[in-house]
């Protein structure tokens, strides 16, 4: 009778047993249901592994949901604010959607695996929102979380690995694109895409050969610096490539519960992801509307001066007396750049790129609070993007 | 080549008429596309048995707004007007009577109270029927919207102290206790509950009930009455409106669907082929027909999408007509009683007793029922010495378990035949022939979804700011130039005119730029 | 003959409380009780040898925080520990767990419908939206909105001004929460039947109203907007039983000087000349003061206490009408042992949750027809829970104490009294019910404590048992309650104030409606006053 009961704790991945043996710091946390690591053995040196060699992230908590039927294409460019008609089979889109009110509900990777056959790969679960959405499409909406394990295997090294392993096709692969290739008997995705902003790739596989292929992955790696890497590591590596994270950055619109506390896309720095040639998109009238009399918030790159990162820091427009104009979400000292770097949302009537605003940072030594107030510069673009990340062939770095 | 309008209006039901008839005093190019082979829609008199005609949708007039005839210079010639109301008595026998203004037929108490109470309604009435004549301002809205709200308010707190805390109290409450509070008499208790109720997905018990009585009395308008040859005659009155100021309204012209290019209206394609050009469409259909049906959910944005596809609009409301070769002799009950509003509505808690039910998709064992035999006052709509008998029966959900299957209408038509012989002996004997219209019937016959006179439940979540849904409570909807004009709008269903009306002034401010 | 600056009538939660907060202001206080033990619906007693019922309220979360801080209640021995979640029965055997933790939640609602689990976000932040422009009222007066007096024309504008913060869409859709029925609410959120069911449960309880019947989702929020320890929406157990709550409020009422009184019933409010001057007690005693405040219900405080001569007939009128009717009864049982729920495995941590038997949103609308019927449901709403599983202090180790709130039950059986073989039919049901779940409960009861909306009236006094001290519905709510005009605690006779349920907010263990009414009370006396402001934005 009781075998109705759903599962009690976490859940795990079908990488679980590797990742257990690689662990040895047994720091833990839960993610969409899954337990995930935080680190294996230490998140400074992981981070490392992102910049100079190749670094294992296991996402398969992602949440993912396949979009297939006759009007799979028009229903994708429905669904979000970009154009999805331009993407072609074997292309991967980064793309926003919104409610009516041209607030994000959330980001997410879109995959167009064939013709009619759409990945959607997400932070946040969205199937109320998608099934909603599918009113008038011939379109078959179908969660597959569990039912396709994920890798990101990313940093310099990423290509050279996945070469040793036979899989050196994929160094066609251009950023944002996709193939298919067989992989024990059964076929498998790998993207050149990532979370980190360096050369990397990401596997799609079904959950049977996962252990299997994590195997032939480090066998292949250990040559190459290959490691497993937790969530602080990747954190990071987002940070300073400046992506943004929901309920980090911004709020999923669908979650928001005081008034004025979600984010359109012109207000999270995606104007170039909106295309108003589209006749018709979720979000379409208020943001035209928005474009017309103006943003209220504005995402800002920032890059303040000295080193004691700005976390949870208020924003001023002047270093003293000034009014605040906004607050800081991710912030983070930036090994790689050498940067005091951040992420944060303004008041629209200020931060334009080269402008100086200031920033109230509070930081500890020895359990002493200091207060500091720094100058920041709002730069355009990520603090971290290589050549690497780019080049193909890639180089065997 | 395709024909362009200035606006096209999809159905030629009052609605569509009257707005078509406004547009056109406007100066606009107007066209009236109307599925069927006659105007009206829901208010339309035609034959169901050989000779026999009857208002085959809506059977009586009582809310047809002031401003509207005047607008239009309608006034549909009565057969009769100033009906009283009678609640009928089991086995016949002395009824309870009551107007707009008076109540005989019970106690002395009882007399003082209603017309106290009617004084009171009337007075409620009127002042939501200022609201559900305008176009509803919007909260946050621009200053003008702002300067709308305030004299809404303003108005409601002119009342009167009194008045005003009586009214904010009331139109929450259901009538079920309203009508406890004032009255002694059980049957008249019980038609003022049946009033509040016909139409609706209501009981008297459910709160906000006092409200939709309120909407019922509707305002200003004339007292009960019956148009001569049924109300067929009030759509012809607004057709000829219509066609004097110049509007084209072209009757077996069904649309097929309404044209979206490059995300606005262009135009309306006819279930021919043709199509016909316009950046304006108003649709007189109801919400959900009009968003499903005729434009397609994928053209609109898809939390619109999910709002219109939560409007309520389920009816309860079947429509019995009788074909009858002379009135029954019932005790009690003259030629002249014959023909007012007859009312089927033993007890408050009979008429709740009867909503039950429907509530899990099965008909009322012991129906409530508005009775009208127009035939007494109007000899064209039988032969001689003969009669039609038209009655609102409720409840009869749409969603019957099971289907509306010949099977279950013949067992509803049996306990709704059984119902009028106990109130009305000896009308059996008088039947040549019958009709049962339930809501899946009416859907088919009217085009309304749900079969809902309304054509979305007239409750308040539906009602005043949020008619039908957010999004399109001002007329407009999300998409560009479509336009609902319909019972599904602003105020809501019956005849009114008002909703093609203001729908139509909606669009005459907008082309002013105001 | 004694004299006090005030008098409260009543020592339930809310007359406790305004006792207590007018005896901080100072003020000499004495609060009279009926019942020879305090508490009135928040009591622990001992009914069955060593078992502790918490006979009338059994859970708290309403209770509201800054009155918890301002009064010292941890001091005076209140203890609160949150529990979690509930569980729905299915007939088909199967069940429906809504778990505390918000991950297992997902998971078993997603069991049952993922676009459902998914749906829950939407729904819970519109919900909470609903929720916190309401929290933000509950330690204020309702302003009037008939009045030109520059203190509600600002109250109105500070609802104005929450209101005017939301955007259009979110204002409209304010508007239609408010007016939609429950489950009309939940069908725009959720498709799988239990889950609405499950849902809806709030939406009805202790109301006179079906989850059909408009105005009904309002009443989700009397359940939802509590907090314990800033989790809105938790429910907890008070320590000891919901008298805890009860003894803190005397303590702290004590503390201050205030004296309290048992067994001493009000015969009369004493008026002259539309002053109020005392009371008269049951004993013929009569005790003066100038202020008198009645936490008895509106109807019991004007048609029972104070004569009709004194008040003004529009008034006594809609008194008169005001809508108090019982809809809820109760049996609490003392338990051998822990009921085993086959259809849980038997580590669940459901077991420590609300339990509920009704699957479906027609056999919940169906419970309300028996009602308006005039009897009790045949299949009744049941909301079971076994606080002894938290909390071992109330029961004999190894024993357990259950409360099972039900809905529907009746004041009075088609309008006439019940009988001793209805009250024990009516029990029946109930256990009958659970039994189907639970084939070993019938087996472990010892003892069966009946209460039905007339036995609640008999003993604690409100009006038909209504455990809100009148209906939760838009003509008595807000500066509608209990009657319009006289929505501010004050009444037709100065110096009488009510400070109960039957005000604003409404019932509920919340004590909000008692402090209140100490605030307006202490405005006119022109004294300081120590009644605290919402802690705010949560």
């Amino acid at each position: 009778m009781s075998g109705r009961q759903v599962a009690q704790g976490r859940l795990v991945t079908p990488f679980y047993s590797r990742q257990r043996e690689l662990d040895t710091v047994n720091r833990w946390h839960e993610w969409k249901g899954y337990t995930v690591a935080d680190e294996f053995y230490c998140s400074e040196l992981e981070y490392f592994a992102i910049r100079n060699a190749t670094a294992v992230f296991d996402l398969t908590p992602m949440t993912k949901y396949r979009i297939s039927g006759p009007d799979a294409p028009a229903y994708v460019d429905r669904l979000v604010t970009r154009d999805m008609t331009r993407v072609p089979v074997g292309r991967v889109a980064y793309a926003v959607w919104c409610n009516d009110s041209g607030q994000v509900i959330d980001d997410g990777t879109i995959f167009r695996l064939g013709e009619l056959d759409y990945r959607l790969c997400s932070q946040e679960r969205h199937l109320d929102w998608l099934l909603t959405s599918a009113a008038g499409f011939d379109v078959d909406v179908a969660h597959e979380t569990a039912d396709v394990a994920a890798l990101a295997i990313q940093g310099p090294t990423s290509y050279a690995t996945l070469d040793r392993m036979g899989l050196s096709a994929v160094g066609h692969l251009k950023p944002f694109n996709l193939m298919e290739v067989d992989f024990a008997g059964t076929s498998i995705v790998i993207s050149r895409t990532g979370f980190t902003g360096d050369l990397g790739y990401e596997v799609w596989l079904p959950p049977q050969v996962a252990e299997r292929f994590w195997d032939e992955l480090f066998a292949a790696g250990r040559l190459t610096g290959i490691r497993a890497i937790g969530t602080d590591a990747l954190e990071l590596a987002r940070i300073e490539a400046g992506y943004l994270m929901a309920d980090i950055d911004f709020l999923p619109a669908d979650t928001a519960i005081r008034p004025g506390r979600t984010r359109s896309p012109l207000e999270l720095g995606m104007e170039w992801l909106v295309d108003f040639g589209k006749p018709m998109f979720n979000g379409r009238r208020a943001l035209a509307d928005e474009l017309r009399k103006g943003s209220r918030w504005r995402l800002v790159r920032l890059d303040i001066e000295g080193n004691k990162p700005a976390k949870d820091a208020y924003i001023f427009a002047k270093p003293k007396g000034g009014e605040q104009i906004g607050f800081v979400t991710s912030a983070a000292w930036s090994p790689v750049c050498k940067q005091n770097v951040a992420l944060g949302t303004v008041n629209a009537r200020y931060g334009a790129v080269g402008d100086s605003l200031w920033v109230d940072i509070y930081y500890q030594r020895e359990l002493h609070w200091t207060r500091k107030m720094a100058r920041a510069t709002v730069v355009d673009g990520p603090f971290w993007d290589p050549p690497r990340r780019r080049a193909t062939p890639p180089g065997p770095y | 080549m395709t024909e362009r309008f200035d606006a096209v209006i999809v159905g030629a039901g009052h609605n569509g008429l009257a707005a078509a008839a406004t547009l056109a005093k406007a100066g606009q190019r107007v066209v009236v596309l109307e599925a069927a082979a006659q105007v009206g829609g829901a208010s339309v008199t035609r034959e169901f048995a050989e000779g026999y005609v009857v208002s085959a949708g809506a059977q009586w007039l009582y809310q047809l707004q002031p401003a509207v005839k005047k607008a239009l210079g309608i006034d549909p010639p009565l057969a009769a007007g100033r009906l009283d109301t009678l609640v009928l008595a089991e086995g016949g026998g002395e009824p309870v009577r009551y107007s707009a203004a008076r109540a005989e037929g019970v106690g002395e108490a009882d007399r003082r109270a209603y017309a106290v109470w009617a004084k009171r309604m009337r007075r409620f009435s009127r002042l939501l029927w200022r609201w559900l004549n305008r176009v509803p301002p919007r909260p946050g809205g621009e200053s003008r919207d702002s300067r709308r709200l305030l004299r809404m308010a303003v108005g409601t707190r002119l009342l009167g102290k009194r008045d005003m805390r009586e009214f904010l109290r009331l139109i929450g409450a259901n009538v079920y206790d309203d009508v406890h509070e004032c009255f002694a008499s059980e049957a008249l208790r019980a038609g003022l509950c049946l009033d509040a109720v016909l139409g609706s997905h209501a009981g008297p018990r459910s709160p906000n009930t006092v409200m939709t009585s309120l909407y019922r009395r509707g305002g200003d308008a004339d007292p009960l009455a019956l148009p001569a040859g049924g109300m067929g005659a009030v759509a012809n009155a607004m057709l000829k409106a219509a066609r004097d100021t110049g509007a084209d309204v072209r009757t077996g012209s069904r649309v097929g669907r309404i044209v979206v290019a490059n995300g606005r209206v262009t135009g309306v394609e006819l279930a021919g082929g043709d199509t016909i050009a316009s950046y304006t469409v108003l649709s007189n259909a109801d919400p959900k027909r009009t968003v499903f049906d005729l434009v397609g959910a994928r053209n609109f944005e898809a939390g619109f999408v999910r709002r219109a596809a939560n409007i309520r609009a389920a009816g309860n409301a079947a429509k019995l007509h009788l074909a009858l070769d002379g009135l029954p002799d019932v005790p009690g009950l003259d030629t002249g009683d014959l023909g007012q509003r007859l009312l089927i509505a033993p007890s408050p808690d009979a008429v709740e007793r009867a909503f039950n039910p429907a509530k899990y998709g099965e008909f009322s064992a012991e129906p409530v029922m508005d009775v009208s035999i127009p035939s007494v006052h109007d000899e064209t709509l039988a032969p001689e010495g003969s009669h039609v008998l038209s009655a609102i029966v409720q409840y009869a959900p749409y969603a019957l378990n099971g289907g509306w299957s010949n099977a279950a209408k013949e067992r509803f038509l049996e306990t709704c035949l059984v119902t009028l012989e106990r109130y009305l002996p000896g009308l059996r004997a008088r039947i040549v022939e019958g009709e049962l219209l339930t809501p899946v019937d009416l859907e088919r016959e009217f085009g309304m979804t749900g079969g809902h006179w309304h054509h979305a439940e007239l409750a308040p979540d539906q009602f005043l700011f949020t008619r039908p849904a957010v999004g399109a409570e001002r007329y407009g909807t999300p998409l560009d130039g479509l336009w609902l004009c319909g019972a599904g709008a602003h105020p809501g269903g019956g005849v009114t005119g008002a909703a093609g009306y203001n729908a139509a002034r909606s669009i005459i401010d907008r082309d002013a730029g105001r | 003959m004694t004299r006090y600056d005030a008098l409260v009538l009543g020592a339930g939660h809310n007359g406790l409380t305004t006792a207590a907060f007018l005896a901080q202001a100072g003020l000499s206080v004495l609060c009279l009780e009926k019942n020879d033990y305090i508490g009135g619906a928040a009591v622990s007693r001992k009914l069955y040898k060593d078992w502790t019922y918490s006979n009338c309220s059994y859970v708290c979360s309403l209770l509201r925080p800054e009155i918890y801080r301002q009064l010292n209640l941890a001091k005076h021995g209140l203890q609160v520990t949150p529990f979690g979640g509930s569980v729905t029965f299915m007939e088909n055997g199967d069940y429906f767990g809504s778990y505390h933790d918000p991950v297992v939640a997902y998971r078993e609602m997603a069991r049952h419908s993922r676009r459902d689990a998914d749906a829950y976000t939407r729904y819970r932040a519109d919900t909470r939206r609903q929720s916190r422009l309401i929290r933000e009222f509950l330690l204020t007066t309702p302003p009037d909105p008939t009045s030109w007096r520059p203190r509600d024309l600002i109250g109105l504008l500070g609802i104005g001004r929450s209101f005017a913060a939301l955007s259009e869409e979110q204002m409209l859709d304010t508007y239609r929460f408010w007016t939609l029925s429950v489950a009309d609410y939940l069908n725009e959120y959720f498709e799988t039947d239990v889950i609405k069911a499950a849902l809806s449960g709030s939406g009805i309880i202790g109301t006179a109203l079906g989850i059909y019947s408009p105005g009904t989702a309002y009443v989700l929020l009397h359940h939802y907007m509590g907090d314990v320890d800033g989790n809105v929406g938790t429910w907890g157990y008070a320590r000891g039983g919901m008298g805890a709550v009860s003894n803190a409020l005397a303590g702290a009422f004590r503390e201050h000087g205030g004296e309290l009184r048992t067994e001493a019933g009000i015969e009369r409010i004493l008026t002259k000349k539309g002053r109020v001057t005392g009371v008269a007690l049951d004993s013929g005693e009569e005790i003066e003061a100038s202020t008198v405040v009645s936490a008895m219900d509106v109807k019991r405080t004007f048609l029972d206490c104070v004569e009709p001569e004194a008040l003004p007939s529009a008034f006594l009128e809609r008194v008169r009408h005001f809508k108090s009717r019982g809809s809820s009864g109760k049996l609490n049982i003392a338990l051998d042992g822990l009921p085993e729920f086959p259809a849980l495995p038997k580590d669940s941590p459901l077991y420590y949750s609300d339990m509920h038997f009704v699957d479906s949103m027609a056999r919940m609308e169906r419970a309300y027809d028996d009602w308006k019927d005039g009897t009790w449901s045949k299949d009744p709403y049941v909301d079971m829970v076994i606080p002894t599983l938290v909390d071992p202090t109330m029961a004999p180790p190894g024993k357990h104490f259950m409360s099972c709130f039900v809905q529907y039950c009746p004041h009075r059986l088609e309008g006439r009294d019940w009988t001793r073989a209805e009250r024990e039919a009516f029990a029946q049901t109930v256990i009958d019910q659970i039994a189907n779940y639970s084939p070993n409960f019938k087996d472990l009861i010892l003892h069966v404590e009946i209460r039905t909306p007339a036995d609640i009236e008999a003993e604690i006094g409100i009006t038909e048992g209504n455990i809100f001290h009148g209906e939760l519905t838009m003509d008595q709510l807000l500066f509608n309650r209990p009657v319009p005009g006289y929505a501010q605690y004050r009444t037709p006779v100065r110096g009488l104030y009510l400070c109960g349920s039957s005000t604003h907010p409404g019932g509920g263990v919340m004590a909000a409606p008692g402090a209140n009414a100490a605030r307006e009370i202490l405005a006119d006396l022109r004294r300081p006053s120590s009644v605290p402001e919402s802690f705010g934005d949560d």
